[in-house]
């Protein structure tokens, strides 16, 4: 199925095909002596929605706070949309278009919903859009509307789950980066938190999940990547992926 | 529920506001007519302190960084002013290009001390702040060799008094037959600069930088997630309150007209960080509460002698000791009673009430 590049011919399906948003190549990363993550590459495309799957302590989380600039890596290189952003402090990162949704939620406890949600669009000025953005999230999050004055860290897990991605939603990013949104979440719930990130990417936003439930993540994402000690052992359709014995055995507990 | 986090407050009436500045404007009098020359100058002190720990307050209680050696910003602003306008170097600078000078200087050891420390919180930075807060004095208590620089212990002496426009702030004038000594003039200025620092306060709190030091205090890395750059607006929040710190210091120099590292040890910073917390830690007017009380109730506990002498007929314990005892056993209380401060924001009130709850 190779398709030859057409001429001048605006073809803007085909080179969002050929470049990826998100290109991260042979990244290593290693807390002191430690190494965490080694030569790990791993791409998503506009609008897909790619998971990383791995056990607990498989640098899942090391690789994404390597993406968004939180630590430095030691080696290999990020791109993001065409332009590196390797060794770029995180706030820098937040500016071009990903945003993070941290691990264990990180809420501002102490600020209201809708002043959390505005702490999102911290770097944006255009107030106009800012407050349609704003109304789009309360329709896409109605717990959120009644809580709106309510202090953040009173909210359950799962609200604030909810609100840490409207506060994501609110930077406009192009893509999600997401660490365990369902950890420590009843079931219920899960589902509820996995409905808005598939209604968040059905809206073009790119995602990178990182996900210990691997048959949750698998269900939701159409490709995905297997992360054992560090290293990428696996990579594909999510489909297959959820397929392979070695996968079903590992981490979907037959 | 909703009230709890309601920040808009209602304007306050102009008849309000005129009678609050008819009242600061005839504090001293009153003061001085009620309880004494020396109090006025206690009233001086206690704006001085008011500065220090609205200044304190943008560290600790706006970015949630512990700082415990506040006070070396407070003596290099007195250092600079003494170095600049008293008999030690011979120079005798004007009240108006040194203080601009010792507080941004002060800014500048804000960003010196900022700069290795952003990777660090809680009492990792509590203890490195401490550390620097004792090398400053201890560099001033010892830099009268081979340069004389400090004169050492012996502290610099005979500090130019604040003249503004060829009037001294060190001798009474007489203005429209009223006659205003050196002290209540002294007291008008700290004022409007302690008014000045209020109103900087103020704006800071509800900005776009006083929300991203809320979002740094309460999670780093998700401030850092929503595009706030966490590294410079620490050392922004270290700057200015240093500034601050070196203001409220160059008018110290200048109003005692003697300094010496004794006046900048790590008592003075333990009580501006006691100001803070007990009036109500990143509230305006706790803070400002919390100064005053802290400054002048060790004095007004000093009449405990008097106070014994008059139920008992003599005095049983040295009001020395019993000062510090009944202000320590204050301390106490409050933070038994009202752990979030005298005057808490409404943000702290609920993070007390979350802890608890």
């Amino acid at each position: 199925m190779s398709v030859p590049k057409l001429g001048n011919l605006p073809s803007s399906k085909l080179d969002a095909e050929l470049t990826p948003l998100l290109a991260v190549s042979q990244l290593s990363v290693a807390y002191g002596g430690i190494q965490a993550v080694r030569d790990l590459s791993l791409e998503v495309a506009p609008g897909e929605m790619v998971c990383l799957i791995g056990a607990n302590g498989a640098g899942k989380t090391t690789t994404l706070k390597a993406v968004c600039g939180l630590i430095a890596p030691q080696a290999g290189s990020v791109h993001f949309d065409g332009q590196a952003l390797t060794r770029l402090p995180a706030h820098e990162v937040a500016r071009r278009g990903l945003a993070l949704v941290p691990e264990g939620r990180g809420v501002f406890p102490r600020m209201s919903v809708a002043e959390n949600l505005m702490m999102g669009a911290y770097t944006r000025r255009d107030r106009a859009a800012i407050a349609r953005d704003l109304d789009q999230v309360y329709t896409l999050l109605p717990r959120l509307t009644e809580r709106r004055t309510q202090p953040a860290g009173l909210l359950s897990g799962g609200e604030q789950q909810m609100l840490v991605l409207g506060r994501a939603m609110m930077a406009r990013p192009r893509l999600l980066l997401l660490d365990e949104p369902s950890m420590g979440l009843a079931p219920l719930m899960v589902r509820a938190v996995f409905d808005i990130i598939r209604q968040i990417a059905a809206g073009g936003v790119a995602v990178l999940l990182i996900e210990q439930n691997a048959h949750l993540a698998l269900k939701t994402c159409a490709r995905g990547y297997v992360l054992e000690n560090g290293v990428i052992t696996l990579s594909g359709n999510a489909a297959e992926l959820a397929a392979n014995p070695a996968v079903r055995h590992a981490y979907l507990g037959e | 529920m909703s009230s709890v986090l309601s920040l808009n407050k209602t304007q306050p009436h102009w008849l309000v506001f005129g009678l609050l500045a008819l009242g600061l404007a005839l504090l001293p009098f009153l003061v001085d007519a009620g309880l004494g020359r020396s109090w006025v100058r206690l009233l001086d002190l206690a704006l001085l302190y008011v500065m220090l720990a609205l200044g304190l307050n943008i560290v600790v209680g706006y970015a949630g960084l512990l700082d415990l050696g506040y006070v070396a910003f407070y003596a290099l602003g007195a250092y600079v002013y003494a170095w600049l306008a008293s008999p030690h170097f011979g120079l005798h600078l004007p009240f108006w290009a040194i203080l601009p000078l010792g507080a941004g200087l002060a800014g500048l050891f804000g960003v010196l001390l900022g700069t290795p420390t952003l990777r660090l919180r809680g009492d990792y930075l509590a203890i490195v702040t401490l550390g620097f807060g004792e090398i400053v004095r201890i560099f001033m208590n010892n830099l009268n060799t081979p340069v004389n620089l400090t004169n050492g212990p012996q502290g610099i002496n005979l500090i130019d008094p604040v003249r503004l426009g060829g009037v001294s702030l060190s001798q009474p004038h007489t203005l429209f037959g009223f006659t205003f000594s050196g002290v209540h003039l002294t007291y008008y200025l700290f004022l409007l600069l302690t008014l000045a620092v209020i109103f900087i306060s103020m704006r800071l709190e509800n900005s776009r930088i006083g929300r991203a030091w809320v979002a740094i205090r309460e999670d780093e890395i998700a401030a850092a997630a929503t595009g706030i750059n966490t590294r410079n607006l620490k050392l922004l929040a270290f700057a200015m309150g240093a500034t601050f710190g070196g203001l409220a210091g160059g008018l110290f120099a200048s109003f005692q007209g003697f300094i010496s590292p004794e006046s900048f040890n790590l008592m003075e910073s333990i009580m501006i960080l006691c100001m803070i917390v007990l009036g109500g830690m990143g509230h305006i007017p706790g803070v400002i509460f919390g100064a005053l009380l802290l400054t002048l109730l060790p004095e007004a506990l000093r009449y405990t002698g008097d106070w014994q002498r008059n139920l008992f007929g003599q005095i049983y314990v040295d009001p020395a000791d019993l000062r510090m005892l009944l202000f320590g056993l204050a301390l106490v209380a409050v933070m038994l009673y009202r752990p979030a401060g005298l005057i808490p924001s409404a943000r702290r009130r609920q993070e007390f009430a979350d802890a608890k709850g």
